[in-house]
């Protein structure tokens, strides 16, 4: 490890000598402020002075749009070169970082980072506050929900990417044929189901085989707060207070009477099923709308979105499922760049390239521009669907947060939940399994558990 | 004296020049295998048992812990029942395919058969296809809503319980490795069967024995230290387990847990939990145990040879 530290100061050394040398060769003045890129903190006037010089950042990200941002951010800084690799999606990807981590290098200046992993990457030290760059003061461009999920602990870890609040998307043409008016609480989607699958017992109104990420951001919805964290290390864990429990007591009977299908999301059958009719609705983020472009064409226009149902007649309640944050590594050689990349696709002219490309953002004066609440999508019937979509952005329950080992947690999910699922029994008790394995994970790190 | 005192230098002085280049050819020879041995055997094996033996925790940093995480391991009820399931599958699936091989290289070797190259090379084509691609393939005919299984329910109206559930997950990853692993195996039998001589066939039709007879007091003894090799290659493979449940995981979540077999659990433990120095421990838990039952196994193999 030592000798690592070493070499990597050397060549940290080396980057600093290569830098000033160019410096000497262009225009001294734009180098003064920030001569090496390597500098731990920095104004917007060093990330300005770093973007003009030569260098070289790795960005590891699995969304396509950054790929164009990317492009557009090289043009506008020449001498920068930006590297888009995709090194998996989400826990794949985590994974490389955490063994490039473990390794001391390989890890890229950038990376993408769901903002349920984050907290696991913000408490190891191996990111970058971006407070020490001045980025405390972009608060007010995002929304708060997003904004939350980066701020960890007093530190700024990420910059938002895009964010997922939950939607109801449903084939309209399915719930027309049953005569099925669109639910708006609960108890008429519960309701729904059962119409949906007795009059065709081939068909369902959802998946689901078990997700942590759904499962959690329906406890979201539902006002659970299972996971808190005070002092980076002191743990608290309940899957069984009211939230959990409200939500179990729902979804039990979907389960347990087989009216949501067992097809496992993001397999060959979940797109076919999807396709067909099979499956009638999805409860899932607002990242969804292009991938149901790209992917399940066969049902095309006969989609549209509708906000999530709730637990009261009237009331609005969403949660985030998924949505990413863009961070800025600690092994990084050249954070000024880096953080420099980060706010112009998160922060800059990158926000409306990945809009483009199909993303959600969670800036928002984009969120609120008429030219994206107005955009109507042919997919979706020439509905305006991202006014349903940002009002859900606006309704999500604050105050949520996640484990500093959700990403450990999330992974033993189907070894416990899962159980339930498959045998159709109580998810209260692979709830509380879920618990109990998680909560010795934290203890075996080092954690301060208090397992409720 | 001097005369005789100078011999034996001289002749010592030579045997050691002789001996010096001796050992340099052989090194010569060795060397390169025994770098790479070197790197990616032993530094290997060096570095986990190091690994096993601290504790690298997200909170409070990394400490030395003696066998403690040996103590753990050997308690730990993830561990035995992965064990226990790799242990059901070796006991099941290598007895199975082992006797499909044999059947299939008598079979061949038997000169009944018409067009046996084309039979050869049908059942040894599975082995060239990559595991990944294998179980991939599997994964699809497995469905029960568009897969194969699906289509045959349909077609027939009938219900086949899903190949992917919980109960049936173990012997459909059985069938797969069956598939894949059948040509191997048959093709290590034929080829034991090509080297016995043809003069002991002609000798033993000529004392008049039948098909039968000469298949068990010819080919089988011939075929004893290859079928020894196959069970250990069997073992080893069994106990190692990983390919094929990691792949149909994606497809079948709740079947397949994340310490469905030991290297299965190890890799979780280090690639999701980073618990690496766990992860080692069980990694050199699992080789001693497989070790030991290949070496039982060819001990009892050979002893009976005779």
């Amino acid at each position: 490890m030592k000798s690592t530290h070493r070499t990597a100061r050397r060549v940290g050394r080396t980057v600093a000598a290569m830098v000033t040398g160019l410096c000497l060769v262009g225009s001294l003045a734009a180098c003064a402020p920030g001569s090496a890129g390597g500098a731990k903190t920095g104004t917007a006037d060093d990330i300005a002075a770093a973007l003009q010089e030569k260098s070289t950042i790795t960005v590891w990200s699995w969304g396509t749009p950054v790929q164009a941002a990317a492009d557009a951010f090289q043009e506008e800084y020449p001498n920068v070169t930006v590297k888009v690799v995709n090194a998996g999606t989400g826990s794949a990807e985590y994974t490389k970082l955490q063994n490039a981590i473990k390794a001391g290098s390989g890890a890229p200046d950038v990376a993408q980072i769901e903002y349920y992993a984050l907290p696991q990457f913000a408490l190891s030290d191996s990111l970058a506050d971006l407070n020490d760059f001045g980025f405390a003061e972009l608060e007010d461009e995002f929304t708060a929900s997003t904004w939350g999920n980066v701020s960890i602990d007093g530190g700024l870890y990420a910059l938002p990417q895009d964010s997922g609040p939950m939607a109801m998307f449903y084939n309209k043409a399915v719930f027309d044929e049953y005569s099925i008016a669109v639910p708006t609480t609960w108890a008429e989607y519960t309701a729904a189901a059962a119409t949906i699958h007795a009059a065709d017992p081939s068909r369902y109104i959802s998946s689901d085989s078990g997700d942590a990420g759904f499962a959690t951001s329906m406890i979201w919805q539902a006002g659970g707060h299972p996971y808190t964290t005070e002092n980076g290390t002191d743990v608290t864990i309940d899957l069984q207070d009211a939230g959990a429990k409200e939500w179990t007591e729902m979804w039990n009977p979907m389960v347990q009477d087989g009216l949501v299908s067992p097809i496992v999301g993001w397999t060959d059958e979940w797109y076919k099923a999807l396709g067909d009719g099979t499956i009638s609705t999805l409860l899932t983020g607002a990242w969804m709308p292009a991938n149901f472009e790209s992917g399940i064409t066969e049902s095309a226009g006969d989609w549209r979105v509708a906000p999530l149902p709730t637990y009261e007649a009237g009331e609005a309640a969403s949660a985030e499922n998924g949505g990413s944050s863009v961070a800025v590594l600690e092994q990084s050689t050249n954070k000024l760049v880096a953080a420099g990349f980060v706010e112009y696709l998160n922060a800059g002219p990158g926000v409306q390239l990945q809009i483009d490309g199909g993303s959600f953002p969670s800036t928002v004066a984009d969120l609120e521009s008429e030219g994206f609440l107005g955009y109507e999508s042919e997919y979706f019937g020439g509905q305006k669907i991202n006014e349903v979509l940002v009002q859900a952005a606006k309704d999500v329950v604050p105050g949520w947060s996640y484990l500093p080992f959700q990403v450990y947690s999330n992974s033993i999910f189907a070894d416990t939940v899962g159980q339930s699922y498959e045998n159709k029994t109580d998810l209260n008790t692979g709830l509380q399994g879920w618990q109990d394995e998680t909560a010795a994970y934290g203890v075996e790190q080092g954690f301060t558990v208090n397992s409720k | 004296m001097t005369t005789l005192s100078h011999h034996p230098a001289a002749g010592s002085a030579t045997r050691t020049q002789r001996r010096q280049k001796r050992d340099w050819t052989g090194w010569q020879f060795v060397g390169p295998f025994m770098v790479v041995f070197a790197v990616v055997l032993i530094a290997p094996v060096i570095y986990s048992v190091y690994l096993s033996l601290y504790k690298d925790q997200l909170v409070g940093g990394n400490s030395f812990v003696g066998f403690a995480n040996y103590a753990h391991a050997l308690s730990d009820p993830k561990l035995w029942e992965s064990l226990g399931r790799v242990t059901l599958f070796l006991a099941v699936q290598v007895p199975i395919m082992l006797a499909l091989a044999l059947f299939a290289a008598l079979a061949i070797d038997s000169a009944r058969l018409h067009l046996s190259p084309l039979f050869r090379i049908a059942i040894f084509l599975p082995y060239a296809v990559p595991a990944v691609v294998a179980t991939l393939m599997w994964g699809f005919m497995y469905g029960t809503q568009f897969g194969l299984v699906g289509n045959l329910n349909d077609f027939f109206g009938i219900t086949i319980p899903s190949p992917l559930s919980g109960t049936w997950v173990l012997a459909s990853i059985g069938n797969i490795v069956t598939w894949e692993f059948v040509g191997y195996n048959m093709i290590l039998f034929y080829a034991a069967l090509r080297v016995i001589p043809a003069d002991l066939y002609e000798a033993a039709e000529l004392d008049g024995a039948g098909t039968f007879r000469i298949i068990r007091s010819i080919k089988f003894p011939a075929l004893r230290p290859a079928m020894v090799i196959g069970a250990i290659f069997s073992i080893i493979g069994s106990f190692q387990l990983f390919n094929e449940p990691s792949i149909l995981r994606s497809l079948a979540p709740n079947a397949i847990s994340t310490f469905f077999s030991p290297n299965m659990y190890a890799y979780n433990l280090s690639f999701s939990g980073q618990q690496y120095n766990y992860s080692a421990t069980i990694a050199i838990i699992v080789g001693l145990l497989t070790a030991s039952i290949a070496y039982i196994v060819q001990i009892t193999g050979t002893r009976k040879e005779v």
